[in-house]
């Protein structure tokens, strides 16, 4: 419709309709598209208040003695969520050690080795489908009684890892899938036309032609595992822990359990300290999240 | 892998041609994958293998009526006793606030980015609202107990308790929103323009397509957005176990605290129980039930979803 010079195209029906009605149109649809728009906004006004309100309550205690400082619970003024950072740290970097390249494999057999359709096929979609919606509590049950306590694990960096992992797996498997899918039919037409095996054609054309996609969703697999409290709960978290882990099988907490600890404890300068964890967390969430969008719209091929 | 394969002389192409693998490694190579791919069924079998052997032995010690159909939970008490009609009303209490929140507005804002925002103002603001969906669960129990309740709520109802359904319901609706309108609008995005086009040409407006032609041609895919909505609100456990309290009441009103299955799961597993014990015990059951009441949902949705899948695709 821009292009004057080419034959006139046909208008799009909403055009139609609008030079039919008259400009406006009238004022039910009016209130009707308002009435949609605030629904919108609603969720995106709730998140403004959130990190504006995190971030003005947690603003005193936004200091370096955040990450250098251990938690205390005698002396609020001076603790820190330093243990909490290098847990999560090792939690996370187990968990991503364990997950991807089991998620990244398991999409590989869906996508490229197995008979699209066929009955294990299917079984494993629906089964993946449920267990990406299986409250995360659920998974913490898993753990206690398979991890911790029947693998006798404990309650360690390993059991959360372990259990995070398998949270999300299904994740990792989903995103995965839908970049793979993405890349088109030619590529692998043409590697197995030069006489590539099917893992060779796999490995050294689909998979890479997919790594941007699966970049993304493993990042924001790992931001979710990040942010994920509800099933540490029931692995050892909550003990009051005033040290940096030393191994997988060393105690933990992380920066969600550190804040619940704190707001758990009416005491002010806890949920101080509480609201400046939270704008460190989303901080790094935010991040990730970014990082993710950027990755996606910076390599989006048009093949 | 980058150079034109036209440029590679004949005798090169032989080579790599000789080179191919074996297909014994292959082999070996399929059956990493399929083990890969057999992790997600284990991981199912785990769950159920160990939410019911401790729920057996626990239905050995409290009858099965004693458990569905009991008032009083008291699992900690000398004489404890194991009624979860209070987790599961506290359960559907928050649940059903969250669905209020959650169903009209999702929908709403499925509807306007499907239907009215041009691509440009799609592009900002559904990841905008995406972001929603990666705000860890524990900041928005904080933030339900320090300002939606003694910030807001408490001047609106001076009385209301600390710890109260309301405020956690409220904000676990806001959690689903993205859910929700992510999922409805895939299912309106799949609706062919076809149908549009053709209200149109009737002479119908935009907000009569919207209503009368997209929406029931989406429909079962809403619905599939809803039910996993819903089944996300039963299993949701930080804001409640923040937000909602720990005290098991069987009430309907919601400016009381309230324990959900999840917050008992929740407090009773960071306990240190001995193994053996019946309040151990007591944590499968109510994992048993939360599981298999999301099981149930989500393979609801995921038939639904399957459904307008294959009408329109």
């Amino acid at each position: 419709m821009s292009a004057p010079d080419t034959a006139a195209p046909l208008a799009a029906p909403s055009q139609v309709q609008a030079e039919l009605l008259g400009s406006r149109p009238p004022l039910r649809d009016r209130a009707f598209r308002l009435a949609l728009f605030i629904s919108l906004t609603i969720g995106v006004v709730t998140l403004a208040v959130l990190i504006a309100y995190v971030t003005i309550k947690g603003w005193p205690r936004l200091n370096s003695t955040l990450w250098t400082n251990m938690p205390s619970i005698r002396r609020p003024e001076r603790a820190g969520a330093q243990s909490a950072i290098t847990g999560t740290l090792w939690v996370i970097g187990f968990t991503a050690l364990f997950a991807l390249p089991t998620g990244i494999l398991a999409a590989l057999h869906l996508e490229e080795f197995s008979k699209p359709n066929g009955r294990f096929q299917r079984l494993v979609e629906v089964n993946i489908q449920n267990l990406a919606a299986v409250p995360s509590i659920v998974y913490g049950i898993l753990g206690l009684a398979f991890f911790a306590r029947a693998l006798a694990l404990g309650q360690s960096v390993i059991t959360a890892s372990l259990t995070l992992s398998l949270l999300i797996l299904p994740i990792v498997i989903i995103s995965t899938r839908e970049a793979l899918r993405a890349v088109p039919r030619n590529i692998r037409d043409g590697s197995l036309a030069l006489g590539a095996t099917e893992w060779q054609t796999a490995y050294r054309q689909t998979l890479p032609a997919a790594i941007p996609g699966i970049a993304t969703g493993v990042i924001l697999a790992l931001s979710r595992a990040i942010g994920e409290a509800a099933p540490l709960l029931l692995l050892g978290a909550v003990t009051f822990i005033t040290f940096n882990p030393t191994g997988p099988l060393s105690g933990y907490t992380t920066l969600p359990i550190q804040i619940f600890n704190w707001t758990k404890d009416s005491r002010e300068e806890f949920q101080i300290l509480a609201s400046a964890t939270i704008v460190l967390l989303l901080v790094l969430l935010l991040a990730m999240n970014f990082a993710a969008i950027l990755i996606r719209n910076r390599t989006q091929k048009r093949w | 892998m980058s150079a034109s394969p036209i440029s590679a002389p004949v005798i090169e192409v032989e080579y790599s041609l000789r080179q191919t693998r074996s297909r014994a490694g292959e082999k070996v190579i399929r059956g990493v994958l399929l083990a890969a791919a057999a992790v997600s069924v284990l991981t199912t079998i785990g769950i159920v293998v160990s939410v019911l052997i401790p729920t057996i032995s626990f239905l050995a010690e409290v009858p099965v009526t004693d458990f569905l159909f009991g008032t009083v939970w008291t699992p900690l008490f000398a004489n404890g006793q194991f009624g979860v009609l209070p987790l599961i009303s506290g359960t559907l209490v928050i649940t059903a606030i969250a669905v209020v929140v959650a169903l009209p507005l999702g929908l709403g804002a499925a509807v306007y980015l499907s239907e009215y925002a041009s691509d440009r103002s799609r592009r900002v603001l559904k990841p905008t609202l995406e972001l929603l969906a990666g705000i860890p669960t524990v900041v928005f129990g904080f933030f339900a107990l320090e300002f939606v309740t003694q910030v807001l709520l408490i001047r609106i109802f001076p009385g209301i308790d600390i710890f109260n359904a309301l405020s956690a319901g409220l904000v676990m609706g806001v959690m689903i929103i993205p859910t929700i309108a992510s999922l409805s609008e895939d299912a309106m995005a799949a609706v062919p323009s076809g149908l549009r086009d053709g209200s149109y040409a009737l002479g119908s407006t935009k907000r009569q397509t919207a209503v009368k032609v997209v929406i029931p041609a989406a429909l079962s895919g809403i619905v599939a957005a809803f039910v996993l909505g819903i089944s996300r609100a039963i299993g949701e456990t930080m804001i409640v176990t923040i937000a909602a309290g720990l005290e098991p009441r069987l009430t309907l009103n919601p400016l009381e605290g309230m324990q959900t299955m999840t917050s008992y799961i929740a407090a009773a597993g960071s306990g240190d129980l001995s193994t053996g014990s019946i309040e151990y015990k007591s944590i499968f059951a109510v994992g048993f039930l939360l599981f298999l009441l999301t099981f149930i949902m989500n393979m609801v949705s995921i038939r639904l979803v399957r459904r307008y899948r294959q009408v329109y695709q």
